[in-house]
Order: structure tokens, then C-alpha cells, then sequence
């Protein structure tokens, strides 16, 4: 059973603020889908909406065509992460996970299945394809995280990555918020960008690559009037940025080096300087970054760290 | 690319996915180990204070007046089982089968003992209206105290009545008797059948009432009676205790044209003072009696006929650990939901039951099942066992059905869950936890400590407020009820609620009610 998480013309307003401003994209099943933004941009609030929890000014919401508030144990259909801190303090773990099996009609095996599976992982830090093929088949077809890399171990965000690409792979439709693109750029396969309450772009990932201007060769040589003369004529666009530098653009290092070894013009060092989603993700947020709090510089700084 | 089919593809009922709630909700609840430890604290704190209370006297200790000891004295049960008060001066003959007698009363006065002394004794007595004094006719299935009965009978200031069985009261004629205006009064009897009936002017008769006395032997006493109430006026009441006055009263009845149809094998009357216990109910210096001249009569008596509302200690002094208990319920009740608030924990829960009305449902109906099954260990302990450390103690226990007992245990432990349900609400309005339990407190405990534990409020008000606030459920324990035709203090500080016990229920259910809706529209309402 594949399912498919659909967004529709999502509007939503807190008092003056506009949380959602005709928020629209699809989560196809067998792919990561990462949902990025900078904080504010409406992610947690649509995840929210998805699940029933806020209801929106307008526009609509469907889990498998249908929504959430329709499913009859809405656990089993779409797994949802949205805030790991949302625990009573007084209860332990596994009693946490076990009131909510029951709210399913799930036993307290299963319980126990999922915290072992989760010990395993941390622990032997075994690849998400060890799991039992019984668990996995209880997962459900859809699944949410809000922010699920905020606050792990980087042997916990190799870990998350390896197991949302494993779910998707097994024709899940996964869907991942995160504000920061680099947590991202491994493991999802499309991505939605959004900025003050809308999507800015709606892309497979080679795609939005490919779309981002500035794939960059650095070229180190001494005899920078002849090797600019050789790259211009092979169609490069050549800027000199210092004594003996020199910044190609149109070509890619391999023909650079070729060329230049041709010709017997001889370079210090050939730099290729590809363009990352982190790059692409912040030329395309430039304009919906929130300026009210902290100012841009310094959101944009850690959207980059 | 696999494909996924979950295990649980075909989807369960919606009663199904119910019952997965409250079993969610059960887990919730169990799995707090704070709020499983306050249920068993308030359990046992009922207990404790139940056992507490019955192993120790709440009434006055003996003391030994001229007539032997005043304590020790057996509160006479009537047919009903109920309390009664029966002492009266009894002027009568035998009647066997049916038969009827009618009487002309041309007065009723009461005097009352004056607080007037001389070398430490009363002296005089005074004047005296005693609203509820009684004379008339009787007849009754012995001169046993607590004996099935009818009457008809003149009142101070209540007109004339038919009472029967000490809680029967029907009213006949009205106004005060007086030789100008004299009332004839006629009780008949016919198998088990006794009609009362009155009149002005002994011609045109209006039957006020037909009791039927189940079992009634052939041969009865029949005759003359006078009683009358001692009267007790509160004159100030303060935050720790209430002043008044008390004395005894007597009340002399004139009789004349006495007649008599039907089976009356006697020929001579005879004079009865039936009453119990060493102590003469009669105002010191005045003596209980009948003088006759021919068919006019001179009746004297003290005492009442009717239910006992004083003396006897009513079971629900064991239920005294009820509002710790409660206290302790409604912070569980108000934490259950404010809980999910605090860490975010209601957008797991309303995620995991996306329909809002039925996750509350799940909850409340959880949080009232456990407190319902926590209130019904611990009344039911400290009732049943503290009734027979209550007599041990040497209490006289105000006989109590069993039918009230199940009532003040079970609506009890019933009321404990509408107040606790009531809190969950107010925590679902309120999201939060101190607000929540302010509010449930202020009006559940705070009425009744204002107005029967520590009477502050006047009386008026003190009825005011057990009416309309969540607190008047607490009529539920009310063991002794409010008898129209009794004089007593029946305010809320002497256990007494001036609404019936189901119907003070009904209102804290109504008040709980109203806040759970509120809830769920809010809950709906609002953004998780």
C-alpha cells in the first residue's frame, strides 16, 4: 500500500503573523522528501496541519486521499515525529511508547520490538536494513520528522540518514523538515523549499544542483595571460582574482587541466569548486529569511553552519 | 522497491478504536507513579480517618443526674427503623376490631421552663408557643415506645394534622385552637385502614387522611394524648460554635364530648406516660397527667411523637478523611490533563486519537472509573468498619438503612469522580495545572468548608450557596434527613444540606457536565 501525503493551498494566520500562505507540494512514496526552511518559514506548522493538530484557514491536507482526523488508528498509516521532547517527565520511555501502542490496538511486544531496535541501532550502529523484516512491515507507509537531526551525535544524524533512505527505498513516502540543508543533502531525493509560508521550489535534488549558477574552477598558475588566452578560446569566461589566480567558469576542472596540459601551460594547482545545495538553498531563501528576530546575519550564518 | 502492507490493514470498528483509548488512557494514568501513589494515599487517609473517627465517643460523656445515669440510653427505632422520639402522656382504653372515637379540643397551651432559679432550681415557668406541640387522638399498636400509630391532633402552630408512623404528616384544618374556635377530631379504624378526620363545628366532617398500619394486632390502645417539644432558639453563632437557649416545655390540652363507637370492651381510662430513659421529659415542678370530669378531659404532657432528628450519631462522621481525600483527587484529576500540556504531550495524544471529543471521553471516563473504584474501597472500609468501632465507643449510631448506606458509600466514591472529572475539564480549559486545581477547589471545597465545617456565612446564604455551586453534591452523605413537622437546626454546619441527596448530586453532575462540554469545545476549538 502506497501513500501519498498531499498539500493543498494551505493558508493559516496567529493573530498578525501569516504562518501559511497557500503552502502546496506532494510527498511521493518511495523518496525522501526534504522540507526546508529557516525557522518560521511554516514547516512545523504544516507537519501540524497534516496531522490534524492545527486546522487551516484554507486549503486542505490528505493522507492517502483522505484526512487525518478520517483514519481509524492513524498511527499505523502515517509515524510522526514532531517533538522528541514531548514526554511527561514522570513516565518512563517504554510506558510512553506503551500507552500509545494501545491507543492503536498495537500490544506491548511491539513496544518492546521498537526498543530494541532502537538500542541496536545506537548501539551496534548496524545498518537500517538489519531490522527485523516483521518490524519493519509495521511501520507505516507514511511517515513524518520535524526537525529530526536537531540535537544528535553525528554517529546519530549518519544513523537517522541511513534509516530515512531505507524507509523511503521500501516505498514509504518520508517526509523530513529541517532548517539546515546539509542535513539533508545525502539522503533526501526531493526537495521542498519554503520561505514565509510558501514553497519556493519544488525540485528533485540533481535538478535544483544543476539550476544553481557558478560551477567554478580555480586555476593557480604563473602564466595566467596564456592559460586565460587557451580557456577563452575553448569557450571558458575567465576572471582574474589575483596575481596569479584565475577563475574559470563554463568548463569543467577536467577539460581545464586537459586543455592547459595541451597546450604546455603550466599551472600550480586546479581547484573545482562545485556548487552544494547549501549554496542553492541559501540563494533561493535570500528574500524569505524572518527578519524580526536576530537579524538575517545572523539566521543566514547558521543556516550555513 | 518492496511494497509495504502494514499488519493492520483492515481497519478495527470505531468501538474498537474506543476501547484501544480508554486502554491508552488506563496505561497513561497507571504509569505515573505519582498519581497511582496519591490514589492510594487518598485511600488510605479515608480509612485511617474513618477508623479514627469510630473509635472514639461524639456524644456528651455519661453523667449521673437524679434519675441514674443519663447515657446508655437506647434510641427507640419505629417501623420504618427509623430515629424516633416517643414521649407523651396517653389517655386510653382498649379497642378491639373497628371502631372510632371523636373529641372536641377546646384549648392547647404549653408552658417552658423559666431560666429563673432560686438555690440553683427553676422556680417558675413561663408562657410559652411551641410551634410543633401536639394533642389529640391516638391509636396505637401498644404504649411500647416505637410503636406503629395514627393520629389526629392540634398543633401549636402548624393547625391541625393526621401523623401517623412518626414521618407521616398531612395538614387539615388551619389556625390555632381556642374555645372560640374548638376542633373536632375523629380517627376510625377498619381492619389495617385508619381514617383521621376534622371539623369546626363537629357536624360537617373533612377526612384529612387513610393510613394503612400493616399487621395491626385486633386489640390497639385508643385514646386522649398531649406532648410537646422542648424548644432550642440559637442566639448567635460563631466561627467555632453556636449559643442558644434550651429548655423542656409541656403543653395541657382540653378535651371534651368524648365518644365513642364499636368494639370498647373497657370501661375505665387509663393514664400512660410513655417515655424512655431515666430522665423525665417534663418541666421541673410540673406534673404529666389527666384529670376528667366526666367526658371533658385535662391532658398534660411533654415529649414528641416523630422522628429523632438530635440524638445519634449519623455514619457519615466517618467519612470525615472525605476532603483530604478529595483535595488529593482533584490535583490527580486536574494533573491528568494539564500534564499533557506541559511537555506538548496533547499533540501525541490528539495524533494518536485525531477525533478530540472522544480522546477527552477516553480520559475523563478513565479518571472517573478509578476514582469511582478508589472512593468505593475507602468509604466502604471506614463505613463498614467503623460503624461497629462507632458502637463499641459507646456511640448511639442513627440507624441507617441500607439503602442509605450504599448511598453515602457509593455517592461518595461517585461524587469523588464528578469532582475529579470536573477538574480534568477545568485543566482542559485552563491548560494549566495550578490555575486548574485554584478553581476546582474554590468551588468545590471552599463552599462547604465556608459553610458546614466552618460556618461563617449566615444560614441564608449557607443555603445558597450548597444549591448552585458544584458543592451541593455533597448532600449525597446526609444521613438524617430534614422532617417538615420536627423543630431542629437543620443548617448545613449540623449536617444538613438544603438540597435532597440525588438532587445535590444531580447539581455537581450538571456542573461537571457543563465544564467537560466546555472542555471539549475548547479542545476542539483550539490548535494543539
Amino acid at each position: 500500500m502506497e501513500t501519498t501525503i498531499e498539500v493543498a493551498g494551505l493558508r493559516k494566520r496567529f493573530g498578525p503573523t501569516v504562518a501559511l500562505d497557500g503552502m502546496t507540494f506532494t510527498v511521493s512514496p518511495g523518496q525522501v522528501t526534504g522540507f526546508i526552511g529557516p525557522n518560521g518559514a511554516g514547516k512545523s506548522t504544516t507537519m501540524r496541519v497534516i496531522l490534524g493538530l492545527d486546522a487551516p484557514d484554507a486549503g486542505h491536507a490528505l493522507i492517502g486521499g483522505r484526512p487525518y482526523a478520517s483514519l481509524r488508528d492513524p498511527l499505523t498509516q502515517v509515524g510522526a515525529l514532531l517533538d522528541a521532547a514531548a514526554l511527561q517527565p514522570s513516565r518512563t520511555g517504554r510506558n510512553h511508547l506503551l500507552w500509545l501502542a494501545h491507543s492503536q490496538g498495537l500490544g506491548a511486544r511491539l513496544v518492546d520490538e521498537v526498543i530494541a531496535l532502537a538500542g541496536l541501532q545506537t548501539a551496534a550502529r548496524r545498518k537500517a536494513g538489519g531490522y527485523s523484516l516483521g518490524m519493519r512491515q509495521r511501520l507505516p507507509p507514511a511517515l513524518m520528522f520535524d526537525e529530526p537531526f536537531n540535537g544528535m551525535d553525528p554517529e546519530g544524524i549518519v544513523w537517522m540518514r541511513g534509516f530515512l533512505a531505507s524507509l523511503a527505498a521500501e516505498g514509504r513516502a518520508v517526509l523530513v523538515s529541517s532548517h539546515l540543508m546539509s542535513e539533508l543533502q545525502d539522503s533526501a531525493g526531493h526537495v521542498v523549499i519554503v520561505g514565509r509560508g510558501k514553497v519556493i521550489a519544488d525540485t528533485s535534488v540533481a535538478d535544483l544542483l544543476a539550476s544553481v549558477s557558478g560551477n567554478r574552477v580555480m586555476l593557480r598558475t604563473a602564466a595566467g595571460t596564456q592559460a586565460a588566452a587557451v580557456l577563452e578560446r575553448a569557450g571558458a569566461t575567465v576572471a582574474v582574482t589575483g596575481p596569479d589566480a584565475l577563475v574559470i567558469s563554463g568548463l569543467p576542472a577536467e577539460r581545464v587541466v586537459a586543455l592547459l596540459s595541451e597546450r604546455s601551460v603550466p599551472f600550480a594547482e586546479v581547484t573545482a569548486h562545485r556548487a552544494t545545495l547549501e549554496q542553492a538553498y541559501l540563494e533561493l531563501t535570500k528574500d524569505a529569511v524572518e527578519y524580526q528576530s536576530g537579524g538575517p546575519a545572523r539566521l543566514a550564518g547558521r543556516a550555513a553552519s | 522497491m518492496n511494497t509495504i502492507t502494514p499488519s493492520r490493514s483492515a481497519a478495527p470498528p470505531a468501538r474498537a478504536g474506543f476501547a484501544h483509548l480508554l486502554h491508552a488512557e488506563w496505561t497513561k494514568f497507571r504509569t505515573v507513579r505519582g498519581w497511582v501513589i496519591a490514589v492510594i494515599v487518598a485511600v488510605l487517609v479515608t480509612v485511617l480517618l474513618g477508623l479514627f473517627q469510630g473509635s472514639h465517643s461524639h456524644v456528651a460523656p455519661c453523667t449521673t443526674g437524679p434519675n441514674g445515669p443519663a447515657c446508655h440510653y437506647v434510641i427507640p427505632a419505629g417501623p420504618g427503623g427509623e430515629s424516633v422520639t416517643d414521649t407523651f402522656y396517653f389517655v386510653h382504653r382498649p379497642l378491639a376490631g373497628d371502631g372510632t372515637i371523636t373529641v372536641r379540643v377546646t384549648s392547647l397551651t404549653e408552658v417552658a421552663e423559666s431560666s429563673q432559679t432560686l438555690n440553683g432550681r427553676p422556680v417558675s415557668t413561663k408562657p410559652a408557643v411551641v410551634p410543633w406541640s401536639k394533642a389529640g387522638l391516638i391509636i396505637t399498636a401498644g404504649s411500647g415506645q416505637g410503636s406503629a400509630y395514627a393520629a389526629v391532633l392540634v398543633t401549636g402552630s402548624h393547625g391541625t394534622r393526621m401523623q401517623w408512623n412518626y414521618t407521616g404528616d398531612t395538614a387539615g384544618l388551619a389556625g390555632r385552637v381556642s374555645a372560640a374556635s374548638p376542633r373536632w377530631l375523629r380517627l376510625t379504624r377498619a381492619g389495617d385502614v385508619i381514617t383521621g378526620y376534622d371539623s369546626a363545628g363537629g357536624t360537617s366532617w373533612t377526612k384529612i387522611g387513610a393510613v394503612t398500619l400493616p399487621g395491626l394486632a385486633p386489640t390497639v390502645q385508643a385514646g386522649l394524648f398531649a406532648t410537646s417539644p422542648g424548644y432550642a432558639q440559637q442566639t448567635s453563632q460563631q466561627i467555632t460554635s453556636a449559643s442558644g437557649t434550651a429548655a423542656p416545655t409541656d403543653a395541657t390540652a382540653t378535651f371534651g364530648r368524648v365518644g365513642m363507637h364499636g368494639g370498647w370492651p373497657g370501661s375505665s381510662w387509663t393514664g400512660t406516660s410513655v417515655h424512655g430513659g431515666p430522665d423525665s421529659p417534663y418541666v421541673t415542678g410540673h406534673e404529666a397527667g389527666y384529670r376528667q370530669a366526666g367526658s371533658a378531659f385535662t391532658v398534660t404532657g411533654s415529649g414528641d411523637i416523630a422522628p429523632d432528628v438530635t440524638d445519634g450519631v449519623p455514619i457519615d462522621v466517618l467519612l470525615a478523611g472525605l476532603f483530604i481525600a478529595l483535595i488529593t483527587v482533584l490535583v490527580v484529576g486536574a494533573q491528568f490533563m494539564t500534564a499533557e500540556y506541559r511537555p506538548g504531550l496533547i499533540r501525541v495524544t490528539l495524533a494518536a486519537s485525531p477525533r478530540r471529543g472522544r480522546a477527552l471521553a477516553a480520559k475523563a471516563i478513565v479518571l472517573g472509573a478509578v476514582t469511582f473504584a478508589a472512593g468505593l474501597a475507602g468509604a466502604a472500609a471506614a463505613v463498614l468498619i467503623g460503624i461497629p468501632l462507632l458502637r463499641a465507643s459507646g456511640n448511639p449510631v442513627y440507624p441507617a438503612t441500607a439503602l442509605t448506606e450504599v448511598r453515602v458509600i457509593a455517592g461518595t466514591a461517585a461524587l469523588a469522580a464528578v469532582f475529579a472529572v470536573l477538574a480534568l475539564a477545568l485543566g482542559a480549559i485552563l491548560r494549566h495545572g495550578a490555575g486548574a486545581v485554584t478553581v476546582v477547589i474554590t468551588a468545590v471545597i471552599l463552599p462547604y468548608l465556608l459553610t458546614a465545617a466552618i460556618p461563617v456565612l449566615p444560614a441564608g446564604a449557607a443555603d445558597w450557596v450548597l444549591r448552585v455551586t458544584p458543592a451541593a453534591g455533597f448532600a449525597i452523605r446526609q444521613v438524617i434527613p430534614a422532617y417538615p413537622q420536627v423543630a431542629a437546626s437543620y443548617t448545613p454546619s449540623s449536617d444538613y444540606f438544603p438540597l435532597a441527596p440525588w438532587a445535590g448530586f444531580a447539581v455537581s453532575c450538571a456542573w461537571a457536565a457543563l465544564a467537560l462540554a466546555l472542555a471539549a469545545h475548547f479542545l476542539r476549538r483550539r490548535d494543539a
